[in-house]
């Protein structure tokens, strides 16, 4: 498997450390009630298909990644920077 | 008192068509520009030390005065004392001693790096001038291409045994399958 870093270009994925859904992205507010931040440290989809993680290009280039992949076909449809996907809040 | 190098100064080795020996680049500083200053620290370190700052996966400048991307957002100063302008635009931090440093060079160098780091070494796609932060093994390296076949490879200090015994390993094998 490689992924495709933004900076880096095309890696093997042993340069990668996994992280967890891409949710952690969504930190709600402080005062959010209960259960959007039970949602945000507990519930995970486990979704057959099209799914997105966050990465982090450890042995790279450092960066925190968006990827979009699908668990079905294994497919990797897109890598973004964490950090650009944050700012533009999709 | 003399300064130790972290492969205190061991003598070159070569094996078959290869041959590695310790880098001493100097002051090795990385530089860290703030936000939005990218441009202006480019222009400082031209002024100063004579070379642009490089793009990702890329080095500037030449043997003595190098600048090395380093990872996202940094670059690393190797040879020169930082001038004092470049702190204007970038956070800098003196990493002299936090990294072992090896020259690997020959027609079988390329081949004895890629039984160890996870990236394209092939001529056409990393060539003269390119850098990749990667793993050499399992550790976090620097491996910039110096000439046609000639790699830098940098690894924190506290792996430099590893990176000569992994670096070793790897050449005796290479070595091994050559035709007499
Ligand atoms: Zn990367």
């Amino acid at each position: 498997m490689r992924l495709d870093c933004p900076i880096c270009g095309a890696r093997d994925r042993r340069e990668f450390t996994y992280v967890g859904d891409a949710v952690l992205l969504d930190r709600p507010a402080p005062d959010a009630p209960f259960e959007a931040w039970d949602d945000y440290l507990h519930n995970r989809d486990n979704p057959a298909g099209v799914t997105r993680d966050l990465w982090y290009h450890e042995s790279g280039c450092s960066a925190w990644l968006v990827v979009t992949r699908n668990t079905l076909t294994h497919e990797v449809m897109e890598t973004r920077l964490a950090a650009e996907v944050k700012e533009a809040g999709v | 008192m003399m300064a130790k190098t972290p492969l205190e100064g061991m003598e070159p080795l070569s094996l078959g068509k290869a041959t590695l020996s310790e880098l001493d680049l100097g002051r090795l500083t990385s530089i860290a520009p703030y936000r939005g200053q990218e441009a202006a620290l480019s222009d400082a370190l031209k002024e100063a030390h004579g070379m642009l700052a490089p793009a990702p996966n890329r080095a500037t400048g030449k043997e003595g005065a190098r600048a090395i991307w380093f990872g996202q957002g940094l670059i690393l100063l190797a040879g020169p004392a930082p001038d004092e302008t470049l702190a204007r635009h970038a956070a800098l931090t003196d990493q002299s001693d936090a990294w072992a440093v090896v020259r690997l060079e020959g027609d079988a160098a390329a081949d004895v790096l890629a039984r160890l780091v996870p990236i394209d070494l092939r001529p056409y796609v990393f060539k003269r001038g390119h850098t990749a932060r990667t793993e050499l093994q399992h550790m976090m390296a620097s491996v910039t291409k110096l000439g046609e076949t000639t790699f830098q490879i940098m690894v924190f200090r506290a792996f430099a045994r590893t990176l000569h015994h992994d670096l070793q390993g790897a050449m005796e094998r290479v070595a091994a399958r050559a035709r007499p």
